[in-house]
């Protein structure tokens, strides 16, 4: 059972080439329109804002036709993705998310420092399946190791949490 | 004669202790990176350009921080070979063709063979194409003294139209791209009239979108999704280089000068016009299987079939910095990635570096020389270490490369919206690439798009609004004329074929 639903596929290439298509009509629609709101046409000192971004929009409008055109007149059945791919993609772009949220935001930030530790550690753990030794020791030797490249050597100031701030690094 | 001179003060400047350190330093580091998935040298480069910031400040520091980051460069092009050769992965888009060949070569237990060759090509072809950049550099830069707004408008429009002939997929896609490009460099303030431009209303979109972290998400993050997909697990040749192997390789490779120069002057061919490392490698594999008396051999592990594309790739990715220096006009995404890191030290990259910045100039021409050295040097010695970073199980190597580009997209302005940002470009990166949407048009619109509005408006200006400037005079309207052959190259090429296949039958291959 496993097996089989990881080899369902998600969408076809046809498919998915005509939803990109269309949200290239509809971005290339957006900046046609925005340009034309500030003005795309010849002011009195020359050129306004939107006139060479009002082109834009319209090339992206004119080629986002000919790919949809293109991907509906063809018969490509082709998977884009299987389900087994997807999980994995999955696997890697959630804690990401996740990851990039807790290094800054208005709630409760953890700096970059400690939410690598924690990405790095869940990442090993789960994909891995490293003993929690191992896994303490790369995750925090890793970010150590970039803690004094980067604040101490490199003199670039990253953003940083409530370790740092205990220890006296504001 | 002058350009030799010029040269000589070059190699002073390049020649110190503290920028030869910088060289071997950046020739490794790009070489991890190269090897590494997920990391190559337009993002490689992006991500340690905000470490050079501060080097940068100090007298004689921009010399040093450009000889970092190119060697980090030259270094990425050479590490795309060795995963090629030894794990069939290529590093790289340009190392693609060099799997053919190099592969089966590893798998007949000739992996020393095939990577002396490799360095060895790449190294003479960066050296031809650093030939090239410096007698023919400052020729180009002394003619386009004399270029105004539409001669520079005309440059862009080359460069982007060669992109449209040059791609292999649809004509459609890279338009689509190359425009997205350039809309989302449309975003933010207006510098001429001071209007916001498709912001709505969204602070956060008022600084505009900077290209170095598109890079970062869309060649980084994109393609860790791209390799996950595979499930990774590493099968690999054993790396073992010695003297003896190497001097026999040595022994075999000057039988095929031919191979060389032909494969240097496609790869020099297509890094100036802007087609890049990746279809000159292709183009210059199919040459040479074309051209060679064991054409039938290639593809079953030859060195001539790793030779061909490998000079190729390194004369295309070294000549891609000539329109860079000379007319501020990158040919590729690391070009670009270098572009803006001149910008960002407060160098205006064209023509009048040239006079204005001489040391700078000829201090990086000469670190071309030095650094390829430099680095025929590290690869031949290192690769067994480099091969066991590869070795490094995913569940380790993912997670700190997915950090190393959220620091890297933090630094571009300390601003974490750029790191949500390179997230977003991330996951299109993955979807562009599955779609073959090319990547390389969206980033060179986005670094260029300000520039290419500025040419095209002050252009406008001048003429009242009459797209008649762009043919006023001989030379703008020579550039103009070729950009819209290339432009229209897809659908001329066809009627082409369409006219031989009538007379002719057509061509095998």
């Amino acid at each position: 059972m496993q097996q089989a639903s990881d080899e369902r596929s998600i969408g076809s290439v046809r498919v998915w080439e005509a939803a990109v298509a269309v949200l290239f009509l509809a971005f290339g629609s957006l900046v046609a329109w925005d340009s034309h709101r500030l003005g795309s046409s010849w002011g009195s000192d020359g050129p306004q804002a939107g006139y060479f971004p009002f082109y834009i929009g319209v090339l992206i409008i004119i080629s986002a036709l000919f790919i949809l055109y293109a991907a509906l007149r063809s018969g490509d059945t082709e998977p884009f993705v299987r389900w087994g791919q997807l999980k994995m993609v999955f696997v890697v772009i959630i804690p990401t998310a996740v990851y990039v949220a807790l290094i800054a935001n208005p709630w409760f930030s953890l700096g970059i420092y400690e939410a690598s530790v924690i990405f790095i550690a869940a990442f090993m753990r789960v994909l891995g399946k490293y003993s929690w030794l191992k896994v303490g020791v790369i995750s925090i030797v890793t970010m150590v190791l970039f803690f004094l490249m980067f604040e101490i050597w490199f003199q670039v100031p990253l953003p940083k949490g409530p370790l740092e701030a205990a220890l006296g690094y504001a | 004669m002058h350009e030799l001179q010029a040269l000589f003060g070059g190699f002073q400047v390049a020649l110190s202790w503290f920028n030869l350190l910088l060289m071997f330093a950046g020739i490794t580091l790009g070489v991890i990176i190269g090897v590494l998935p997920g990391l190559g040298g337009a993002n490689g480069v992006a991500i340690l350009l905000p470490l050079t910031f501060s080097m940068a400040q100090e007298p004689g520091g921009q010399t040093s921080a450009i000889i970092l980051l190119s060697c980090i460069y030259w270094g990425a092009l050479f590490g795309g070979a060795i995963t090629s050769i030894l794990f069939n992965i290529p590093g790289e888009p340009w190392s693609v063709a060099t799997t053919f060949d190099g592969y089966p070569l590893a798998q007949k237990g000739r992996a020393g063979t095939a990577l002396t060759t490799s360095f060895t090509s790449s190294f003479v072809g960066a050296l031809l194409a650093v030939l090239l950049i410096t007698f023919l550099s400052p020729i180009v830069a002394n003619f386009a003294l004399r270029f105004g707004p539409p001669e520079f408008f005309a440059v862009y429009l080359l460069t982007f139209c060669a992109f449209v002939g040059m791609s292999k997929g649809s004509p459609f896609k890279t338009i689509a791209s190359m425009m997205l490009g350039f809309a989302l460099a449309a975003v933010g303030i207006d510098t001429v009239t001071g209007q916001l431009r498709l912001t709505f209303g969204f602070i956060a979109l008022l600084k505009g979108f900077d290209f170095l972290i598109a890079v970062i998400g869309l060649f980084g993050i994109g393609e860790i999704l791209l390799t996950i997909e595979e499930g990774l697990e590493f099968k690999g040749a054993k790396a073992k280089i010695n003297v003896k192997v190497v001097i026999e390789t040595w022994k075999e490779l000057p039988r095929y000068w031919k191979t060389y120069l032909r494969s240097a002057a496609v790869g020099c061919m297509m890094g100036i016009v802007p087609g890049g490392a990746t279809p000159a490698s292709f183009m210059s594999y199919g040459i040479a299987k074309k051209m060679s008396r064991d054409g039938d051999k290639f593809g079953t592990g030859i060195v001539e079939g790793v030779l061909a594309p490998e000079t190729a790739a390194h004369a295309a990715g070294t000549s891609a910095l000539l329109p860079m220096i000379t007319l501020g006009v990158p040919g590729s995404p690391t070009a670009a990635v270098l572009l803006g890191g001149l910008l960002i030290w407060g160098l205006q990259p064209g023509p009048l570096l040239f006079t204005e910045k001489a040391d700078f100039v000829w201090g990086l021409i000469a670190s071309m020389y030095l650094g390829n050295i430099a680095g025929l040097i590290v690869v031949l010695t290192c690769v067994p270490l480099f091969a066991a970073i590869l070795r490094v199980p995913f569940a380790i190597i993912a997670p700190v490369i997915l950090v190393i580009c959220a620091i890297g997209a933090y630094t571009v302005h300390n601003d974490i919206f750029d790191v949500y940002l390179m997230v977003v470009f991330g996951v299109m990166g993955y979807i562009f690439k599955k779609l073959d949407y090319p990547l390389a048009p969206l980033v060179l619109a986005l670094v260029l798009g300000d520039n290419a509005e500025n040419g095209f408006r002050q252009s406008m200006l001048i003429s009242q609004g009459d797209m008649r400037i762009f043919f006023s005079n001989g030379l703008v309207g020579g550039i103009t004329v070729l950009s819209l052959i290339l432009l229209f190259w897809p659908a001329i090429s066809s009627l082409i074929d369409v006219a031989r296949g009538r007379k002719a039958p057509p061509a095998a291959g």
